[in-house]
């Protein structure tokens, strides 16, 4: 049980200000809050509270003004260009509000992409590719181009390509907002099933159904964490099975 | 509705209580329980209407029924009618919400927080329950659940930003 508890991302008195002409915003303000391995965390709250700020941090996308922020004990602050992009094609996934795939290329192709501009051996990559589109549920669309997918499907390849590897933490802006209730459904079980295997999943949502699927739901506020609650009926199901291996 | 339900199963073939009341419940996911007594005495009123029509007793004595071309008629027109909803202005998280808005003594913000902690611990539970049930019948009532708590915590997202523009307004 001890692997469960590896911290992959924290966050340290983070601040995050920007300038906006002679006035500066505070984006995040005192943030201090970590996702461990096998962990799903909802991050929730109105528009503007800094939500997407946090996850673009966190996905080395953007840089903090004070504080610290770590992913597998990597300070992002101090971090150098080449250290960084390495991080994120081999450990951090992200899954795009508007998913960023390539059109011209096949949804395999788009998964092993970020393994290729890291070095990986393209037969392995191709591999390593497949993998994650099983695990996702649709490794016989392999060979489409993202406009012969549903949108369902298309949200599945971005997740594959954000788990492909050996990603360990998954970071997801509002994974369900373009899809139908059904389909939005089956996009919240597999995150919860991506998290119950191992990955550390962060997921921004105003969907309360989906950060319901969450062990932990940190609830941002002008820049602040408002509230953070625990899924009672979720983590105590953790430690039953727990309970029982032992 | 007890009534409308029996006409429902009895649309399927003639029956008896016992068989009637287990269907029922079957049907609704046990959210209701019935008794075999009640249910005689429905269908005896419903035979008095013209509803249905005492067929005898089967080979093990129990009295059956079948349903008529007016029971038939009834059914069909109660499974195609809407339900009229209406909306409650006199709810307690309404009345709580409302008082702490027009009165000083805790802000309304706190009201909306525990409310909204509430609703999202019974929201993850009845994730939980939706993911373990395979009832079909029980899944209709969780998602019909889920479906409102959704739409709660919607209403207190709006509930606190229209309360915090209206307090803005008044330069509090």
């Amino acid at each position: 049980m001890s692997s469960k508890d590896e911290v992959v991302l924290k966050f340290d008195s983070a601040v995050k200000e920007f300038r906006d002409g002679p006035n500066t915003i505070r984006a995040l303000d005192s943030i201090d809050f970590s996702i461990s391995k096998g962990e799903m965390v909802a991050i929730t709250g109105r528009s503007g509270s800094g939500k997407s700020t946090l996850l673009n941090i966190a996905g080395g996308l953007e840089f903090l003004t004070a504080g610290d922020v770590y992913v597998l004990g990597n300070s992002l602050t101090i971090i150098d260009t080449k250290k960084l992009s390495s991080l994120r094609c081999n450990t951090i996934g992200y899954v795009f509000q508007n998913l960023n795939l390539i059109p011209a290329l096949t949804a395999q192709q788009n998964v092993a992409i970020p393994l290729e501009f890291d070095g990986t051996k393209k037969s392995e990559a191709d591999e390593l590719a497949m993998l994650a589109l099983r695990r996702v549920g649709i490794e016989e669309l392999a060979n489409r181009t993202p406009k012969e997918l549903s949108g369902g499907q298309r949200q599945r390849v971005a997740i594959a390509r954000a788990i492909v590897g050996p990603r360990q933490l998954l970071l997801a802006d509002e994974p369900t907002g373009a899809l139908d209730d059904l389909t939005a459904r089956g996009v919240m079980d597999l995150l919860a099933e991506i998290a119950e295997e191992g990955t550390a999943v962060a997921v921004v949502t105003h969907d309360p159904e989906l950060a319901a699927y969450a062990n932990r739901i940190v609830r941002l506020k002008d820049g602040k964490i408002e509230e953070v609650s625990q899924n009672s009926s979720k983590n105590s199901a953790v430690i039953d099975s727990d309970e029982k291996e032992s | 509705m007890i009534k409308e339900a029996l006409l429902s199963l009895l649309a399927k073939g003639p029956s008896y209580g016992y068989q009637l009341k287990i269907e029922f419940e079957e049907a609704t996911g046990n959210a209701w329980p019935l008794n075999v007594g009640q249910v005689y005495t429905t269908l005896s009123r419903m035979e008095r209407d013209g509803l249905v029509t005492s067929i005898g007793e089967d080979e093990e004595g129990r009295p059956s029924y079948e349903i008529t071309h007016k029971g038939n008629e009834e059914l069909l027109g109660w499974l195609t009618d809407s339900v009229e909803r209406t909306i409650s202005t006199r709810d307690e998280l309404s009345m709580k919400i409302l008082m702490a808005t027009a009165t000083d003594v805790v802000n309304p913000e706190k009201t909306i927080a525990a409310q909204r902690r509430s609703s999202m611990q019974s929201l993850q539970d009845a994730t939980e329950r939706r993911r373990k049930s395979n009832s079909q019948a029980d899944i209709l009532h969780i998602e019909r659940l889920i479906a409102n708590l959704k739409a709660e915590l919607t209403w207190l997202d709006i509930a606190e930003e229209r309360i915090n523009e209206t307090t803005k307004g008044k330069g509090k």
